[in-house]
């Protein structure tokens, strides 16, 4: 499941191969069926025999799409495992070669559930799902039958109780008595996992009822708060996660490529860019107190379509705005930007109206014509508007909401003034 | 004199003391955005760093009253002492 909930503005979550939340799940104490990782067929042949019986090969990539593209076949021996972990393995899946194959037993399931836990951006408290309807899509589930969701929140302070996960359980139906019992574990060690480690995201999809009545985890997905890496080097290394392999769910683009370089280049303030899912001709050079989120939004609100998403704050340099405001300026169909914080920032507004006027001026344009609309209540406002006034830009400071500055810029987009 | 102007900031340090050492020294040392280099022949104003200028004045501070010049290009206005 997306979490959705969690605010876009955050760096996104370090993803983890379903090989890897199944290390994690299991080191939690949550059942998982005997599994092998492999990154030959080889290997894989030695996992399909040491498993016995039927087995499932799938591709480890970062992305969806698995089974569609392939990535997951069905194999009756070990030397069929084998054959397919071979094409498998060369298969590229969504711009990802796969890391390695998981070799599953075939499960004998007689019923699939689901179980999450994950960060309630809104309610600013972990939320444990679970529902009788698993394997399939859970926003399908929870919106054609939300009765079959339970759903309930944690404290992110006080201990874990094993009721709370139960009344979750109960909630999503179809489980009493004995099974309740033992489903429950499952998810409370869930909720403990994903407090543990700070995940964003711990999903469980499907808990499976296997046919002596137990349950048991046969796919899982782990999301860890980015930030948090760092706190968790230890059991990462345990479970064999290199921390210096890139986790990007897409290639970047280059624009996110050349924000992040000249971000790392230059320690004062912080950037950064993101391209991927926009195709707008507006520009933006944005940020300060989570204003990014809020102006993008306002930008589409009013109509307008932005190119780039962006974060600019923390005092950069002329240099590093400049270099922000280059690099979305170069951006196929983008003539304009728009220059915009929140009321909250503590940036210089005069460093960064050098820094847009500059690469206005390297790149060969008008200032007054490119920068749409600029909108930077803060500090030193005397002195940037100075600056502005000097080629030809209003500048805008609180007295303009953040509203009001995004219909501003659209406006001069779409009406090409 | 040594001075180097950017889009937004001109630095002038006056020839009185364009070649003194240890002045050279103090201006390296208190910019915070690296418009001094201290040379063999003294200070040399830094042309690639002029328009990071903050405008904090502690190169006005550490320099004898009119030896630093800071210039506005922007509203043609110049911080002295």
């Amino acid at each position: 499941m997306p979490c959705d909930l969690a605010p876009a503005s955050l760096p996104p979550p370090m993803r983890f191969y379903e090989y890897e939340s199944r290390r994690i799940v299991e080191r939690a104490g949550i059942p998982v069926t005997d599994y092998g990782f492999a990154e030959t067929a080889d290997e894989a042949r030695a996992a399909a025999g040491r498993i016995g019986g039927p087995t499932v090969i799938k591709s480890q990539v970062l992305t969806g799409g698995r089974m569609k593209a392939g990535g997951v076949k069905f194999a009756d021996t070990p030397d069929e495992a084998a054959q397919h972990a071979e094409e498998i393995l060369k298969l590229e899946i969504g711009g990802h070669m796969p890391a390695g194959v998981l070799v599953d037993p075939k499960a004998e399931v007689e019923q699939e559930y689901y179980a999450a836990v994950l960060w309630d951006g809104r309610a600013k408290r972990p939320m444990m799902l679970f529902s009788d309807m698993g394997g399939i899509d859970i926003e399908e589930v929870a919106e054609q039958h939300p009765d079959h969701v339970g759903r309930g929140h944690l404290s992110n302070l006080q201990p874990i109780p094993d009721f709370r996960a139960k009344e979750v359980v109960a909630a999503a139906g179809g489980l009493t008595g004995r099974e309740l019992t033992r489903a429950t574990p499952i998810l409370a060690r869930l909720a403990q996992l994903q407090r543990d480690y700070d995940m964003t995201l711990a999903e469980i999809n499907p808990v499976a009822r296997l046919a002596d009545g137990s349950f048991v985890a046969l796919d899982a997905h782990m999301e860890m708060e980015d930030e948090a890496v760092g706190r968790h080097k230890n059991m990462l290394s345990e479970i064999g996660v290199e921390l210096e392999e890139p986790r990007e769910t897409y290639e970047p683009s280059e624009f996110e490529r050349n924000v992040k370089a000249i971000d790392e280049a230059d320690h004062r303030g912080v950037i950064q860019g993101k391209d991927h899912g926009f195709d707008g001709d507006l520009g933006l050079v944005i940020g300060a107190g989570g204003g990014s989120l809020t102006l993008t939004d306002a930008i589409r609100s009013q109509g307008g379509r932005p190119a780039n998403y962006a974060e600019i704050g923390g005092n950069p340099s002329v240099a590093k705005s400049k270099g922000l405001a280059m690099e979305v300026l170069k951006k196929d169909g983008v003539e304009k930007i728009a220059v915009m914080m929140s009321i909250v920032s503590n940036t210089r507004v005069d460093i960064v109206a050098r820094g847009v006027i500059a690469a206005c001026l390297e790149l060969g344009k008008d200032p007054a014509e490119t920068i749409a609309v600029f909108r930077i209540p803060g500090a030193w406002e005397e002195e940037g508007a100075k600056i502005l006034g000097k080629y030809g830009i209003e500048f805008r400071d609180r007295g303009t909401s953040m509203w009001e500055a995004a219909g501003e810029a659209v406006e001069k987009v779409q009406g090409g003034g | 004199m040594s001075s180097a102007a950017g889009t937004f900031i001109e630095v002038v340090v006056e020839d009185s003391v364009a070649g003194d050492a240890e002045l050279a020294r103090k201006l390296e040392e208190v910019c915070p955005v690296d418009i001094f280099e201290a040379t063999d022949s003294g200070v040399e104003v830094v042309a690639g760093n002029v328009d990071e200028c903050v405008l904090c004045e502690l190169c006005l501070d550490a320099a004898p009253d009119g030896a630093v010049v800071i210039k506005k290009l922007y509203d043609g206005t110049e911080l002295r002492r």
